[in-house]
């Protein structure tokens, strides 16, 4: 089992998005998929980084691949999507949308915003060219340790997600424009503010979500951090790591070291909480009986 | 839909049944309601797991709750407020919400989120109940009617004037066109 | 005229929709296969049977939604479920997952397919490639489009669009949500529900009545207000300085009065949500609507809608359909 850096979800400034990958370039991951997620308005502030990136990440000897949007409406953003075929990179498939653009015969990756929620559509991507996908956040682990036998004899490699907070949602609506009394075309890029999403409380005080942009977040971080062995045992090939703005190379590190057996579990967990936004982790959706839920408290 | 809207049961009903024993109250609707059961056998099939679970359905402008435990006939109980037994749920409500309900006159969400209905307790088993009732399209003054044999047209009339004096709807409203009232 | 789709929780609903002018009804098994797996709804076999023959003895069609996801392992009883909507003589089935419409093209090639709201088919050319790929014969569009934008879809699609008018709204891009899983481990993908009852407590206090979800404060409304079901993405939450509705007010969709538009913008079916609801709903809404889109059909000005108080916080919106809701 090895690591995949996912594309960051949040808008971060292009200095920021610059120094993050010069930092995890060297970093034990075997693979890392960049490019805009989640909202197209905030690619032109940010796509001049992106050569640079993929020219260091390559020089390190990652594996590269350019994620789709995840939400596709407008011309533009399915322009957009047609134009990512002819970059020469493999394409992580975020939306369905982009599998009409896809040359025939040419492999893709599938990312964890696509339902594939069992064999028949894990093996109907496959058909149609999908060599790698991280299924959807919220399948319990026997529904994993199936779809990873599947990939096994389909040829697919089957990824999890192993870190990070969880992408809950999408929306045609921006919460974040909606939160400072915004339209979406008139957002201002207020999400720019906050680097790991708005945190979204219970009337009570009780954390429970994040906002970013037109998508909702879980406020805890999944990991995987317990289920190393049974993800491992399952033949799930590889565990994907959402970026942090706080110290997401220390993670990629920490992650490695568990998965080589020099950590434990407990051991992985409060080493996390010192850099995971708000300090909360969950792993309900693998093991629990609700996603918010944490098998270390 | 507010609730003052809603037709309220008359005071002298309440108050004429203050004093009745309940007993024989209790009695008569369990007898009513296993005839219910037996016709329609779909309602408890519709429950499935949540016949298990007893519900309390509280007219809250009659002096008594009945508490219902549909696997178990069903059987129907009667009780002063604040008297009944644990149950899994209470659904509460003016009499004349919770029989319009029953008659296809109100929608339940509808009454629920103008407040004229309170749940407590298991939303699911009040849900389950809910749904399972509304397809059974029962008729209380039908099913009150046969029960009542040769007496059946004249109860049929005491009903429609009950009706006509208390606003309660007391008969299934939704008949399709061309069946029999 | 513009095809009305009409939801059915239960037979009587469906008998109360065919009689109150339904040109169709969609409705689904009594299981996790379809996406309203609620206690007490839906219909076994032998009932999907009787409501076919009943509807069809009344010119109105039949739509069976198997609309959640399949589960590894357990894809089976989906494959049941399409082989018995057929069985039953179902007009059309109404599915999401990839897998499950391949196997339906594959084993049931004769049996009409839609694609669900549940696989948010935003854009052309997501419709174009489901419509190409796995032989979709309509679309139901997720309701986060513009009127506009469902004009300019149907000028780049050659299958029929079919579009939420009445009812409550998600304000997601469904089935690509897991909040209700994230707080109560079950999930409309995975489970067929959202926000399940079977996780809603609700209390009296003080300051009024406090509903949460497994465990979550999803709201507390003052004596004497309308109480909105506690439904995740509705809930009132709070955000650094700001508290209320985060994601969407507790308002239905009523788009009675899009109608004409919906019709300019080439959309062939008009869906009322709500299997759900009572027969009694059922009835109203469909009679409301029936009126409606023969108003329209006859350039006749439409009738003042009267659904108000049918609808969640008694109060309506027409959702994404006007670009400033979002």
């Amino acid at each position: 089992m090895d690591l995949t850096i996912g594309p960051n979800q949040f808008f971060w400034p292009a200095e920021t998005v610059r120094g993050f990958y010069r930092q995890v370039a060297p970093s034990p991951a075997a693979r890392v998929v960049l490019g805009e997620l989640v909202c197209s308005k905030r690619l032109p502030f940010w796509e001049g980084e992106l050569p640079g990136a993929i020219e260091a990440l390559h020089a390190a000897g990652k594996e590269v691949a350019l994620t789709t949007l995840a939400l596709v409406t407008l011309k533009r953003e399915r322009r957009l999507t047609a134009d990512l075929m002819d970059l020469g990179l493999p394409v992580e498939v975020n939306d369905l949308t982009a599998l009409r653009h896809m040359p025939v015969g040419r492999p893709f990756w599938v990312g964890p915003l696509v339902n594939v929620y069992n064999e028949g559509t894990l093996r109907w991507l496959a058909k149609r060219g999908a060599v790698r996908v991280c299924l959807p956040p919220e399948l319990p682990l026997a529904s994993v340790a199936t779809l990873a036998r599947a990939g096994t004899d389909l040829g697919v490699a089957v990824e999890v997600w192993g870190h990070g907070r969880l992408p809950l949602a999408l929306s045609g609506r921006c919460y974040h424009a909606r939160l400072h009394d915004r339209a979406k075309d008139s957002c201002q890029f207020v999400c720019e503010e906050d680097p790991d999403g708005r945190d979204v409380e219970t009337l009570d005080g009780q954390p429970f979500l994040a906002v970013n942009g037109i998508q909702t977040l879980s406020q805890s971080t999944a990991t995987a951090a317990h289920q190393v062995e049974a993800l491992r045992e399952a033949g799930v090939s590889a565990l994907r790591l959402s970026p942090q703005s706080r110290g997401f190379a220390e993670t990629v590190a920490l992650y490695h070291r568990r998965l080589a057996g020099e950590t434990g579990a407990g051991e992985l967990a409060s080493a996390l909480r010192v850099w995971v936004p708000g300090g909360a982790l969950s792993d309900g959706f693998l093991t629990g009986p609700a996603g918010a839920s944490w098998s270390g408290a | 839909m507010t609730e003052t809207d809603l037709p309220h049961c008359p005071r002298l009903l309440a108050r004429a049944l203050q004093p009745l024993p309940l007993l024989p109250l209790g009695l008569a609707l369990t007898a009513l309601s296993r005839r219910l059961s037996a016709r329609h056998p779909g309602m408890l099939r519709r429950l499935g797991a949540y016949a298990d679970h007893a519900v309390l359905i509280d007219p809250t402008d009659l002096p008594l709750v009945l508490r219902m435990e549909p696997s178990a006939g069903p059987r129907v109980t009667t009780h002063r407020r604040g008297r009944a037994p644990q149950a899994a749920a209470r659904i509460a409500g003016p009499l004349s919400a919770l029989t319009g309900m029953l008659h296809g006159r109100y929608d339940g969400d509808a009454l629920f989120f103008s407040r004229d209905l309170v749940i407590e307790g298991d939303t699911a088993a009040v849900l389950a109940l809910r749904n399972a009732l509304d397809d059974a399209e029962l008729d209380l003054a039908g099913e009150l009617a046969a029960l009542a044999g040769p007496f059946g047209p004249a109860v049929r009339q005491a009903v429609a004037l009950a009706e006509r004096a208390s606003g309660l709807s007391l008969h299934r409203e939704d008949l399709p066109d061309g069946a029999h009232p | 005229m513009m095809e009305l789709v009409c939801p059915a929780g239960t037979p009587a609903a469906l008998r109360a929709a065919a009689e109150a002018g339904a040109h169709a009804i969609y409705c689904g098994f009594a299981d996790e296969t379809n996406a309203r797996n609620f206690p007490g709804l839906n219909f076994s076999r032998e009932e999907m049977a009787d409501a076919v023959s009943h509807a069809h003895a009344r010119g109105a069609k039949v739509l069976v939604a198997i609309n959640t996801f399949p589960r590894a392992g357990a894809e089976a009883i989906w494959h049941r479920a399409v082989a018995d909507a057929e069985t039953a003589g179902a007009d059309a089935v109404i599915l999401a997952d990839p897998g499950l419409l391949a196997h339906a093209a594959e084993h049931h090639p004769g049996l009409r397919r839609h694609l669900s709201v549940q696989a948010a088919a935003a854009n052309p050319d997501a419709i174009n490639f489901y419509a190409e790929a796995l032989g979709v014969r309509r679309v139901v569009l997720p309701r986060v489009l513009t009127v506009a934008e469902i004009t300019a879809i149907n000028r780049e699609i050659d299958v029929e669009t079919e579009v939420f008018v009445f009812g409550g709204l998600c304000v997601m891009a469904e089935g690509r949500c897991s909040l209700s899983s994230y707080a109560t481990g079950r999930s409309p993908n995975m489970n067929g529900v959202c926000s399940p009852a079977s996780h809603v407590v609700y209390s009296e206090e003080p300051d009024g009545l406090r509903a949460a979800l497994g465990g979550f404060t999803i709201h507390r409304t003052p004596p004497g207000r309308p109480a909105p079901y506690p439904t995740l993405c509705k809930g009132c939450f709070a955000s650094g300085e700001q508290t209320g509705h985060v994601f969407e007010d507790p308002a239905s969709l009523d788009a009675t009065q899009l109608i004409p538009a919906l019709a300019r913008a080439g959309v062939s079916a008009l869906k009322i949500e709500g299997r759900q609801r009572s027969r009694a709903y059922v009835a109203e809404v469909v009679r409301a609507f029936r009126a409606a889109v023969e108003a329209e059909a006859a350039g006749l000005p439409l009738p003042v809608s009267l659904l108000a108080r049918l609808t969640e916080g008694q109060a309506a919106t027409t959702g994404a359909y006007a670009k400033t809701w979002r």
